[in-house]
């Protein structure tokens, strides 16, 4: 492995304005049974062009954290404190309706499970043609070609044909072709995507993570990726926050993360991962995910850490930088990488 | 495990030329239109102690397989033989030998345990039905083998919703060890978990192999896993397997073009490895209407004249592995 940084990676402008923009986020979820906090501290910002990939197990929040970046948080979720901006909108002040205004036409999101997140009773062609028409108020028929030529940029074979076609009728790679279409028809700045690729086969995963990189550079769009997978994080990312528990555990750019992970956590979650190319025991990590509505006092993940100390299970650990750039929430942090 | 093998090097489990048909119908009458052909002459072997990993994308038929060799789909046609002795019907008492000496673990361990019986009563049944051990050892057999996949004791009296996914997970590993068989399918035993759960549930399995010299055949749709945990590899396309060889020689030097594709899509954990994924459109045909001649042609980018009248048959080359490919 060579030292130096490969030209693969993306140069981002760090001068230019983030095009979202978190800070200090909490959500709460309110249940019969109480309230618990579900994302607490989540900051970050996307610049044009960037990837910014989230990566965390089950019930880390990063889905929550997705979610509430269109305001799309189900009943019972919301935010309790922090802004959202994507631009110069503070998304959090908007009405419902000046928020439906911006959610399709500047930050669009593409799902896991695009069979569920798709229409079922309309054809591909008329859910793109719908969100164009809503955005740029085009006629039904200019909307219908943008649509066409939507599909087209999301190199959907037979763009026209398919676009006449109901979603249980594409396969599953086509389908999230046409999300991503819809997600793009209106040039959005921002886009979500929460596990894009997890539902699909891995050559088909290539495609998509193709695609979707290609469609980035040529749109200057900021992505805001959601993975459980560390190798699809590998292949995309130009930051990446890794989640544990509801907060940021660490946070880096993409070589320095793979490079000298800092947090324990991130440390594991590495070692855990069998690999093509990969050799011997894996690290397992003991015991499983705290539930969120019963985290440990202190740092959540002090009771599967192997350095855990009295002050772990006291306090929780605040996110500070320990080079520049690369920060982690971790009372015992080694440089030794 | 059992001791009457008169060859302890052969395999301890054949199969020969397995077929898996599923009839289409339709109308009124329902009028056989068309067939499935899920599985289509699959063989291979597995040794006492090894793990034979199979590969391939959904709907190649890898699930199948694995469902056919326990007992839980009907194969068309082919074999199945446990130390060179053929496997008689799979009916009444022939069935039940056949379980006992091959068992399975579940994708989903949420839905693959009952969830109105206690964990006791879950690993117990096997006992009871195959009439293994006295009944009053039988609760200490439980606690035994509870101890030897990790949960504790004092669990035993609990309902499968208590447990984390990957405890779930061990509890179907020890279910399936009861009976102490010389097979066990894991179908995506760990897909449905977290990478960290994943990782104990991979360690715990190769643990149990080394033992209880069981053998495992593994079916995973991810490359890592399959080459973390297997000896052997299958790579599957279409109800067929394509190519199969040692770990080392599938993943160092991938012969078929579809076992080339499969590793040339995974992305590695090196972010100074990225590839240029090409971006091509082509997707895995229906398996209701696969191709003729070789399945792959359609993708491939060897493809030739020959490729689409013959389906190529899996040969040896160079004493290492078996491709089916004209073309190389």
């Amino acid at each position: 492995m060579s030292q130096t940084v490969s030209g693969t990676m993306t140069d981002t402008a760090p001068e230019r304005a983030p095009a979202l923009e978190v800070r200090d986020l909490r959500i709460r979820i309110d249940a019969e049974a109480g309230s618990f906090t579900v994302v607490d501290d989540m900051s970050l910002a996307v610049r044009p062009g960037e990837t910014l990939c989230i990566v965390g197990e089950s019930g880390c929040g990063k889905s929550m954290t997705a979610l509430s970046l269109l305001r799309l948080l189900p009943d019972g979720a919301h935010v309790e404190r922090g802004s959202i901006r994507v631009g110069e909108t503070d998304l959090l002040a908007l009405s419902e309706r000046r928020a439906e205004d911006i959610r399709g036409d500047r930050i669009a999101m593409i799902f896991q499970e695009p069979l569920t997140a798709l229409n079922p009773v309309m054809t591909v062609g008329a859910q793109i043609a719908e969100a164009v028409c809503r955005h740029r108020g085009l006629s039904r028929k200019a909307g219908w070609a943008a649509a066409v030529q939507a599909l087209r940029g999301v190199q959907m074979p037979d763009a026209e044909q398919r676009a006449q076609q109901y979603p249980h009728e594409l396969s599953g790679g086509m389908r999230q072709r046409a999300m991503i279409a819809l997600a793009l028809c209106c040039d959005p700045a921002v886009i979500v995507a929460d596990e894009p690729t997890t539902a699909l086969d891995v050559t088909v995963q290539a495609q998509i993570l193709g695609l979707m990189a290609n469609l980035q550079r040529e749109h200057g769009t900021a992505v805001v990726l959601i993975t459980h997978d560390l190798a699809v994080v590998a292949e995309i990312a130009d930051r990446v926050i890794v989640m544990y528990a509801g907060r940021r555990v660490e946070e880096a750019a993409i070589t320095d993360l793979f490079d000298a992970p800092l947090h324990p956590y991130t440390r594991g979650l590495m070692g855990a991962i069998p690999h093509v190319g990969g050799v011997g025991r894996l690290t397992d990590i003991p015991g499983t995910v705290p539930p969120l509505w019963n985290l440990p006092e202190g740092c959540a993940f002090a009771p599967r850490c192997p350095l855990a100390t009295a002050q772990c299970s006291a306090e929780t650990p605040p996110l500070r930088a320990h080079r520049p750039g690369h920060l982690a929430a971790c009372w015992n942090v080694t440089h030794d990488a | 495990m059992t001791p009457d093998t008169s060859d302890i090097n052969g395999p301890v489990l054949s199969v020969r030329d397995l077929k898996v048909h599923f009839p289409i119908r339709k109308g009124v009458f329902q009028r056989q239109v068309g067939t499935v052909r899920a599985v289509d002459g699959v063989s291979f072997d597995i040794g006492r102690s090894e793990t034979v990993g199979l590969v391939g994308e959904s709907g190649c038929g890898k699930s199948t397989t694995g469902l056919a060799l326990a007992g839980l789909v009907a194969a068309t046609e082919g074999k199945v033989m446990f130390d060179g002795a053929r496997v008689g019907s799979k009916t009444g008492r022939d069935l039940a030998t056949y379980r006992q000496r091959m068992q399975i673990v579940f994708q989903d361990p949420f839905s693959s345990l009952n969830p109105r019986q206690r964990v006791r009563d879950i690993l117990r049944a096997p006992l009871d039905i195959h009439g293994i051990g006295a009944p009053a050892e039988r609760p200490q057999m439980v606690l035994d083998m509870m101890a030897r996949v990790g949960l504790r004791p004092d669990q035993s009296a609990s309902f499968p919703h208590q447990f984390s996914g990957g405890q779930r997970q061990r509890i179907g590993i020890a279910r399936a060890l009861m009976l102490k068989p010389d097979v066990i399918v894991c179908d995506e035993p760990v897909s449905a978990l977290d990478v960290s759960v994943q990782a104990q549930i991979l360690n715990l399995l190769n643990d149990l192999q080394a033992e209880l010299g069981v053998s495992f055949l593994f079916i995973s749709h991810d490359l890592g896993v399959v080459e973390h945990i297997s000896h052997k590899v299958a790579v599957m396309y279409l109800g067929k397997i394509v190519e199969m060889a040692d770990r080392q020689a599938i993943f160092a030097n991938p012969t078929h073009p579809y076992t080339e594709l499969l590793l040339s899509s995974t992305p590695s954990l090196d972010p100074r490895k990225r590839r240029n994924f090409t971006v091509s459109n082509d997707d895995v045909p229906s398996a209701t209407s696969i191709p003729a001649g070789c399945a792959f042609r359609t993708r491939c980018p060897l493809a030739s004249d020959i490729c689409a009248r013959e389906a190529p048959p899996l040969t040896p080359r160079d004493g290492t592995r078996l491709v089916a490919c004209h073309n190389r």
